[in-house]
């Protein structure tokens, strides 16, 4: 069961995420409860759109990004 | 009584009524923020992209459920960076997050003491931002040639600090605002500094088209009540400079006529 290509690990706003290894950029979404919310998705500084998230595939090392508006002048 | 008229204020070809411009932040809560709003009558509305806290309440209100995209025109900002390189980051996420909604707020700061534009990598933003289809309206310092490049290489409005961020200490330097208001063809907003009405209405004196401010309402014992004041304060202002105010005197000129006084 467990072999180590069975998860990836990347950096989710910074800090370290592990995931199974054929997660998709919509696969995260979800995991985080954060489907259906107004959010913006960031892999590897590159923008991923809404339409593109279940399509993407995530790999070990990525640089995930996941922002939302707030307050600010 | 006679309807005055005035010229279309434009943002990006984007017509709107209100001049004033407001901010989402320091408030107490998302109600409080929407009646301010709300109170102030702007219909361009400052927000930030900032990362999403994970792990927690993933119902948690989410700001735009209280500013609501089809209600207001959002204008994420990019405060917080240091570099062009973020500041471009933020808003190509900023127009994810708005479904392809181009217009921004561009600032790059220079450190967080002062919070003062670093003019050099603004530049460099603007330059990629403006490449890349984004509406600019860009936080400057209150320098007219800067101005003037910002100008020059596309941004739709140039938004000059009257003083420091969030420090209310008004408008240091009319008479920059000034230069750089006669020399623009796009719209000019102080940005920055605004404390209190009057500080509003001298930015509309002198010419500016419109005035982005958020401490000067949220920081207020009753932002609501402020909200109102800016409002009236933007209106006056602007109702002043279009009247062409009297030439200033070195000495008195009655009022009332001399003429048939009692006193003989």
């Amino acid at each position: 069961m467990s072999t180590s290509n069975e998860s990836i690990h990347l950096t989710l706003n910074g800090k370290p995420h592990s995931l199974a290894a054929d997660a998709t950029a919509a696969d995260l979404v979800e995991q985080l409860g954060l489907s259906g919310r107004r959010i913006a998705v960031e892999i590897n500084e590159q923008i991923v759109p809404k339409s593109q998230l279940a399509d993407t595939h995530l790999t070990s090392g990525d640089q995930i990004e996941v922002v939302h508006a707030i307050g600010g002048g | 009584m006679t309807s005055l008229t005035d010229t279309p204020f434009n943002i990006a070809g984007r017509h709107f009524s209100s001049r004033l411009l407001v901010g989402t932040g320091k408030y107490k809560d998302f109600t409080e923020t929407g009646a301010a709003v709300e109170q102030s009558g702007a219909e361009i509305v400052t927000f930030a992209v900032r990362r999403t806290n994970l792990g927690q309440e993933t119902d948690a209100p989410n700001l735009l459920d209280v500013i609501s995209p089809k209600r207001y025109t959002l204008l994420p900002n990019t405060a917080g960076c240091y570099t062009a390189k973020d500041a471009v980051r933020t808003c190509r996420l900023a127009r994810e997050l708005l479904d392809g909604h181009n217009l921004v707020k561009l600032e790059v700061l220079g450190d967080d003491t002062t919070l003062y534009p670093n003019v050099v990598e603004t530049l460099k933003a603007a330059e990629t931002l403006l490449e890349d289809g984004f509406d600019v309206m860009v936080y400057t310092s209150d320098d007219p040639i800067v101005a003037r490049e910002l100008e020059a290489m596309g941004c739709c409005a140039i938004m000059p600090l009257g003083s420091l961020i969030g420090s209310g200490h008004g408008i240091q330097n009319p008479h920059n605002i000034r230069l750089i208001v006669e020399q623009s063809r796009v719209p000019v907003l102080v940005d920055a500094g605004i404390g209190t009405a009057s500080d509003a209405a001298m930015a509309m004196e002198l010419g500016c088209d419109g005035v982005l401010l958020n401490s000067a309402i949220a920081h207020a014992r009753d932002p609501l009540r402020m909200a109102n004041a800016m409002k009236l304060a933007v209106e006056a202002g602007r109702d002043a400079f279009l009247s062409g105010r009297m030439p200033r005197r070195q000495s008195a000129d009655p009022s009332t006529p001399f003429a048939d006084r009692i006193n003989g």
